[in-house]
């Protein structure tokens, strides 16, 4: 799939959802527990499977996944047990940065 | 991208925490999602299609912002100071809206025809349908919300900020529950202020408190700022300006760690002044427009401490500078004919990024084929990428056939040590099509003359930029959130020197 900025995705075998902050210009496979994740206000039926036992490392609430080789970027708005991956390979939690408060 | 996923987000992380009003007493997360749940019934039962927010600022505020959201209308605050004429001419905009307007507004908003409750009652209201049920976001194409420019330089104009704007805001500079659970964030800006908006969004996401203070009083504010503990602020220049000026009262803000400033040009003199007085706390100058979903550019707190230790000059000229631009903004500084300009070239400002509305209403989209937003702002990038604000484009006064920008006889006005206050506009004349006036606030018990000042300028400033006259004035004519109103100088200078008639 091309993930979209924006685009909100879900997965069919546990509570995770994430957003996407920023995409590469390419296609990947995006998984949670090695199922993929799916775009579930665009109408698509949810993708079969069963959650891999050895890809259950969990997503935090609030936190963001970002592969920079790649450019994508995603934020989780619901916690799971599943381990976001992209193209097979874990994506790392990467560290906050925060700006000062500017407002 | 909708604003009801980050309070459902809030709500899941951090439910049980107080995020609006006082620590005691105050809306907890979860609590502000039951209410906008509620508040959005009662916008879609009356079949709404916006919610004009007619008052001060608020938990009101909050759960109007959220259940429009959910409702999917737009929230369009409108300034409670406006005239007659102006409300209305603004109200004609959305006939079918549900109005929240204090009560001492109702004879105007009345006359309009809008159906009104007051902040009590809208609070009220939405508590009795906050049932617990999940609310569920509203499909629509509907702007977020609608902000109506402040109108200083032109027509007021509504500006369409859309989900996807403001959420990629939040998303692009503030970390998720990043606050402390005793963080408390004190907002003086009005609610139709772009920044009331974006600090509303921004501090819930980050999980901070949020306090209001209705009409700013310095000293009320440093009593506040003391009372509830509060660690962050937002603030306009004139806002500090009369903080650092109250006479005789305790000006600590010992709980204090980040000021924010923006709004308008902050006088060098203000912000040397308070970074001395307040040591520990972190400035943070922010830079942006309604247009770009408030905040684009960001000068932190350490830039602030280095620029004024510093004995480079590029350095030490940074305390003047807006800053670096945000994740996913682009700054492009560009000639007249809309060519790029280098660092360090003076120009027209462009800005581009996913928070950038550029759209009004009534109107479409004021971008380019490249997606950049002219903000009408003049300045420059240094090498480093920190950007010069120098003021608006719609400000330059031209006589004979030069160009001159009033921003940078103002600075030299400002470096004066009597002056605390100044302005400098073009007014009609009949042989250079403009005349240079300054309007001048000193210090008080200052002996200083016009002709000292204009010699000031002199030194600093090339001939033709010297002020032809300056005229010393009590205060000047500012918006509330510390606009200066330019029109306002001209006529008052220009009534100033009609002929008296006999």
């Amino acid at each position: 799939m091309k993930p979209r900025v924006g685009q909100t995705l879900s997965s069919p075998v546990d509570t995770t959802t994430v957003i996407v902050v920023r995409a590469p210009d390419a296609d990947v496979e995006l998984t949670c527990a090695g199922v993929p994740l799916y775009d579930a206000k665009s109408g698509a039926p949810a993708p079969d499977g069963e959650a891999d036992p050895a890809q259950l490392g969990g997503s935090q609430l609030g936190k963001r996944y970002a592969d920079d080789e790649l450019g994508l970027e995603l934020l989780c708005t619901k916690g799971g047990q599943g381990t976001l991956a992209v193209n097979g390979t874990p994506i790392p939690l990467r560290d906050a940065k925060p700006l000062p408060a500017s407002d | 991208m909708n604003l009801t996923m980050l309070l459902d987000m809030a709500a899941d992380g951090f439910g049980n925490r107080v995020v609006v009003g006082p620590r005691e007493g105050g809306l907890t997360a979860a609590r502000l999602r039951e209410l906008a749940a509620g508040g959005a019934r009662a916008i879609t039962e009356a079949g709404a299609d916006a919610v004009v927010y007619l008052a001060v600022n608020g938990p009101a505020f909050q759960v109007a912002l959220f259940a429009a959201a959910y409702a999917g209308v737009p929230l369009v605050p409108v300034n409670y100071r406006l005239g007659q004429e102006q409300i209305d001419q603004l109200l004609a905009n959305h006939p079918r809206a549900y109005g929240i307007v204090d009560t001492r507004d109702n004879d105007v908003v009345t006359r309009s025809g809008l159906v009104c409750r007051t902040p009590e009652d809208w609070l009220a209201d939405t508590a009795d349908r906050a049932d617990g049920a999940e609310p569920e976001a509203a499909f629509s194409e509907a702007p977020a919300v609608i902000i109506y420019t402040s109108g200083t330089t032109s027509a007021p104009k509504g500006v369409l900020l859309r989900h996807e704007n403001l959420v990629s805001y939040v998303l692009g500079t503030v970390e998720f529950a990043g606050a402390g659970e005793d963080d408390a964030a004190l907002m003086s800006v009005p609610p139709y202020h772009i920044a009331a908006v974006s600090n509303a969004l921004t501090n819930l996401f980050a999980g901070r408190r949020v306090l209001v203070l209705e009409n700013f009083i310095a000293e009320k504010w440093l009593e506040l700022v003391r009372a509830e503990r509060v660690t962050n602020a937002m603030v306009v220049p004139t806002m500090l300006a009369r903080i650092l000026d109250c006479e005789d009262v305790d000006r600590s803000v010992p709980s204090l760690r980040s000021l924010a400033y923006g709004g308008a040009k902050m006088p060098l003199r203000v912000i040397e002044r308070a970074l001395a007085e307040w040591p520990h706390v972190d400035f943070v100058n922010a830079y942006g427009l309604t247009e770009t979903s408030s905040t684009v550019t960001v000068l932190g707190p350490e830039e602030h401490r280095a620029a004024l230790a510093s004995d480079d000059p590029a350095v030490r000229a940074r305390l003047a500078s807006a800053g670096c631009a945000v994740p996913g903004i682009e700054i492009e500084v560009r000639d007249e004919l809309s060519r790029p300009l280098p660092p360090g070239t003076p120009g027209l400002i462009w800005i581009r990024g996913d928070q950038v509305s550029g759209e009004y209403a009534g109107q479409g989209s004021a971008v380019d084929e490249r997606g950049f937003f002219f903000t009408r702002d003049q300045g420059r990038l240094d090498a480093d990428g920190y950007l010069f604000v120098e003021g608006r484009m719609d400000d330059t006064i031209i006589r004979g056939a030069e160009n001159i920008a009033p921003a940078e006889i103002e600075d030299v006005l400002l470096r004066h040590p009597d002056v605390t206050d100044a302005v400098v506009v073009g007014v009609p004349d009949e042989e250079w099509g403009q005349r240079i006036v300054a309007a001048v606030v000193i210090t008080s018990g200052s002996t200083v003359t016009p002709d000292q000042l204009r010699a000031h300028v002199r030194e600093h400033l090339r001939g033709s930029k010297t002020p032809d006259r300056v005229a010393f004035w009590a205060e000047l004519p500012r918006t509330v959130t510390g606009k200066l109103l330019r029109r306002e100088v001209v006529a008052a200078l220009q009534a100033d020197e009609q002929p008296v008639a006999h």
